[in-house]
């Protein structure tokens, strides 16, 4: 029986008279690979607030590395890493000055940021970028950076907001072999995208519409069962009959 | 802790890479401290008197030589009839007329006090009572001197006279520069902020893609920044007036006009600013240093220009703001007529015409 | 007369002392009517070429035009007749759906009613929200009000640059329905994308990576260009399958593609035969190996890789 590093029971959250998450309850394994997809509108990033320790819930639970989601936020991000496609690191400054940055927000000595740095920048072949701002490297490179950077504290879990949009498809591959590599190492990846053959790579894979998860399986099961060709078709039948569209 | 010093040192690399803002975070007090310590000043210097001598005997020309030997005044002319007083303050450039009256020796040495009139022009009544106290003080001096060598003490009583302002309302100073300053930040601010608004959120490029003239664009942008700025200058007279007691001695009709082209005047600073700024952060940080800023410091409302040092005084003609409070002054106060302002609106129309054909040439038609 | 021609453009950002070449050389034509693509990732250029068409910008080098006129000297004709929708949201976020549309339309000359026709099959979907501001829209209606805003006037060329990007898959797809129905009133239109599947609705494509353009063709001769033959594998541990694949001394390249990997091999003359007996002794189960068809994507790859 395998680790639970989060488990979402009844999950809600409310705006008001607005339900944008309606009770969802699943789990996810250490080391898994979980895509949480949908629909703009369905619910997603509303979730997974909750999940990373930033919006309270309404009502239901929810446990993210063993803590709780409302008396142990604090601790929650201790624990987790984040990485979005709006945002990931500053302009601004250089390659080691985000690393350091970062690091030093989640409390690593100097030592080990040290060691963490060379590797990761060596393992991004990315040595000789050091000093360069962050502004003047190419998308791909941002991207895979700062996914770097967010599991550089070594957390149990990452969750990633459409981390490849609009990168070259090799480098959306390099950016896979990243996270591959992070969940045989023990991080736990959760992870939205838009981009249904990366479904594919993902161990199980949910699909949020209209606030309510309508399908979590693996991508084989979820083919089977909707009688697809792929994970698009799959989304397709799905939120094709969605009725919120709202941003 | 290691978290607060970490996040204290980004925001420090944040600060410094940001060249536009260190500039103004370093340069402004900089600026500020001088200009306030040096050139802006209460105090009198080399203010301009006039004075009409009735008596022409050897004690008004000893009174005559230390106010013109002191620093605070300077005497401008010499006038001749008492005509000549109204038409000096008309043209303001005096303060203070100085008159005396005619035998003052002779009504000193017989019956031991003579007269001097001090007439100030209390458009400024801070100035006024300053101009005032010091001719005061110096006309002190000369009778206490006399008085050392004498049995009998003389008396020379100055009678002020507060013309335009005899209760000495600090709103009829302020009220014109009340109107400056609020039409520079609502017409030139808010024009440029408006238009640099259209580049932030992207509309820019399709206006641009669209056969709609940048001419139409730019007038469509200034129209209603005009029109609200109108209602401003009418609800401040109605204020003024009403609560605040201020006369409007002059033509409604003219000081209607004259802010019209004030108005326009500040529009096409807006549009200047909104030329070259980026986003509507810059235009407004813009809009204050180079525009508000200026006007409150060299309008010569809160400070009088003439006692600033000489190079602030020549910058202090490119600021439109310190024309058109001289001629709401002029034309709301002291009830003068166009006769009498007309330099000063030619300055206007001459700025605002350049400024306009600076700004519609300088108007990007591209994305750069 | 080609509805657009572009000639040796180049356009170059930054200082003297460090320039950056957004576009490098980059020629190609569009035929009146045609569903021209560009397809391409973040800083291929893409938003770049689009803003020299539609005379934003000026090119440091090349010629350009729309229409038949010059982008650069005609700029003024230009802009009275094409339809423009940038990347990003560029309408009024606080004027109704009506108000924008009727604004947008007043600006053109024109009024909602005088081309009602075109736009009517996209602004049904809309519709029932015509009094909310455009700020409350979800991403596809946004997509959907800005295309309509940029037809409202007849153009004769529409410029769509990244129309799909941050919309959700059903949305995309329903874009895409728009720009074929719209394809048969003649408008000619250039969509730029970095979504390689969508090189599939159009009728030509231009593949742009790094300011140039690797191969321009319809999308079916572009797979038909792909000379090499695709083998899709799967395993039960499909990174080790990866990993394995591409430590294999016959491999030319294999790169992940959802539920299976592309396999491409430098001698095929054996086929699939050596590959299948290797992965056995790597010890994985369930294999299923099968040629398959090459896509846009694959050919992306390829060709980044040769240059």
């Amino acid at each position: 029986m395998k680790e639970i590093v989060i488990k979402a029971d009844g999950l809600t959250k409310k705006f008001g008279d607005f339900i944008a998450t309606n009770a969802i309850s699943f789990q996810v394994e250490k080391g898994e690979i979980f895509g949480f997809l949908g629909a703009n509108g369905a619910g997603k990033t509303t979730a997974m607030r909750m999940l990373c320790g930033l919006s309270i819930p309404s009502s239901g639970k929810a446990t993210v590395a063993g803590f709780d989601v409302y008396k142990e936020t604090e601790h929650i991000k201790q624990n987790i890493g984040y990485m979005s496609q709006k945002f990931s690191l500053y302009e601004d400054l250089t390659v080691k000055e985000n690393i350091r940055f970062y690091a030093g927000i989640y409390g690593m000595s100097r030592t080990s940021i040290k060691e963490k740095m060379t590797a990761l920048l060596a393992q991004l072949q990315m040595t000789a970028e050091e000093n360069t701002l962050v502004k003047a490297l190419p998308l791909g490179w941002k991207q895979k950076l700062a996914f770097s950077v967010a599991i550089l504290h070594e957390p149990k879990i990452v969750f990633l907001d459409e981390p490849t949009g609009g990168v070259d498809p090799v480098t959306r591959r390099e950016f896979w072999n990243l996270i591959y590599e992070a969940a045989a190492n023990g991080i736990t990846v959760f992870v939205t995208t838009h981009y249904m053959d990366e479904a594919e790579y993902c161990d199980r894979v949910s699909i949020m519409v209209d606030g309510v998860i309508e399908a979590l399986d693996t991508p084989g099961n979820l083919k089977t069962i909707f009688n697809a060709a792929s994970m698009d078709d799959v989304f397709l039948q799905l939120a094709r009959g969605a009725k919120r569209t709202a941003d | 802790m290691k978290q607060f010093f970490i996040f204290v040192k980004k925001e420090f690399y944040h600060i410094f890479r940001d060249r536009k803002s260190l500039l103004i975070i370093i340069m402004m007090p900089i600026v500020q401290i001088i200009l306030f310590g040096f050139a802006l000043t209460n105090e009198i210097k080399d203010s301009n008197i006039a004075i009409l001598d009735n008596a022409r005997d050897e004690s008004s020309a000893a009174i005559i030589q230390r106010l013109d030997a002191s620093r605070y005044f300077n005497v401008y002319k010499n006038l001749q009839t008492q005509q000549d007083i109204e038409t000096a303050f008309k043209t303001g450039k005096v303060r203070l007329v100085v008159v005396f009256q005619p035998k003052f020796q002779e009504s000193l040495l017989h019956t031991n006090h003579a007269q001097i009139q001090l007439i100030a022009d209390a458009s400024d009544p801070n100035t006024a009572t300053t101009v005032t106290n010091y001719a005061t003080n110096i006309i002190g001096d000369y009778q206490q001197q006399l008085n050392e060598q004498l049995q009998v003490p003389l008396q020379i009583k100055p009678e002020i006279r507060m013309l335009y302002n005899p209760q000495l309302k600090g709103a009829y100073n302020f009220v014109p520069g009340v109107m400056a300053m609020i039409l520079i930040l609502i017409a030139a601010m808010m024009t440029s902020v408006a238009i640099v608004r259209e580049k932030e959120i992207n509309t820019m490029e399709v206006i641009l893609v669209s056969p709609l003239k940048p001419l139409l664009f730019i007038l469509s942008k200034a129209i209603p920044y005009i029109v609200l700025s109108l209602v401003n200058v009418v609800t401040i007279l109605i204020v003024s007036v009403t609560i605040l007691d201020v006369p409007i001695n002059g033509s409604l009709f003219l000081l209607m006009a004259e802010s019209l082209l004030f108005i326009i005047t500040a529009v096409s600073l807006g549009l200047m600013i909104s030329n070259f700024t980026k986003t509507q952060q810059e235009a407004q940080m813009f809009s204050l240093m180079a525009l508000l800023l200026p006007t409150l410091l060299l309008g010569g409302f809160m400070f009088p220009i003439e006692s600033m040092p000489l190079p602030l005084q020549v910058v202090s003609n490119i600021v439109p703001s310190k024309w058109y409070y001289l001629i709401v002054k002029d034309v709301m106060i002291k009830g003068l007529g166009f006769s009498q302002v007309w330099k000063e609106t030619l300055v206007l129309l001459g700025m605002s015409l350049f400024l306009l054909a600076v700004s519609f040439k300088k108007f990007k038609i591209r994305l750069s | 007369m080609n509805a657009v021609t572009v000639n040796n453009i180049i356009k170059t950002y930054g200082t003297k002392k460090e320039t950056v070449k957004a576009l490098d050389d980059i020629s190609f034509d569009v035929k009146p009517g045609e569903l021209f693509g560009i397809i391409g990732p973040d800083g291929a250029g893409k938003t770049s070429l689009f803003r020299i068409l539609t005379t934003l910008l000026l090119a440091e080098g090349g010629t350009a035009t729309v229409d038949g006129f010059d982008v650069v000297k005609d700029y003024k004709q230009i802009r009275n007749r094409v339809g423009y929708m940038p990347g990003k949201f560029s309408l009024y976020q606080d004027l109704t759906v009506e108000e924008n549309l009727e604004f947008f339309a007043t600006i053109f000359n024109t009024s909602i009613e005088a081309n009602y026709d075109l736009i009517k099959d996209i602004y049904i979907q809309i519709e029932p929200f015509k009094e909310r501001r455009a700020g409350k829209l979800s991403g596809g209606m946004k997509q959907k009000l800005a295309l309509c805003c940029a037809l409202i006037h007849r153009p004769s060329v529409l410029f769509l640059d990244e129309p799909t990007t941050g919309v959700d898959a059903v949305s995309r797809k329903e874009f895409w329905e728009m720009l074929k129905g719209l394809k048969k009133q003649g408008i000619t239109i250039l969509v730029s994308t970095p979504y390689m599947d969508e090189a599939a609705m159009c009728d030509r494509v231009a593949l742009m990576q790094s300011g140039k353009i690797m191969s321009i063709n319809t999308p079916e001769n572009i797979i038909k260009e792909f000379k090499k033959r695709i083998w899709a594998v799967r395993s039960q541990e499909m990174y080790r399958l990866l990993t394995d694949l591409k430590k294999y001394s016959n491999t030319e390249s294999c790169n992940s593609f959802g539920e299976f990997h592309h396999l491409v091999l430098k001698d095929e003359g054996q086929g699939e035969e050596p590959v299948l007996n290797y992965l056995k002794e790597q010890q994985h189960k369930n294999i299923i190996i099968k040629t398959t068809e090459p896509n846009i994507e694959d050919c992306f790859m390829q060709l980044m890789q040769k240059n």
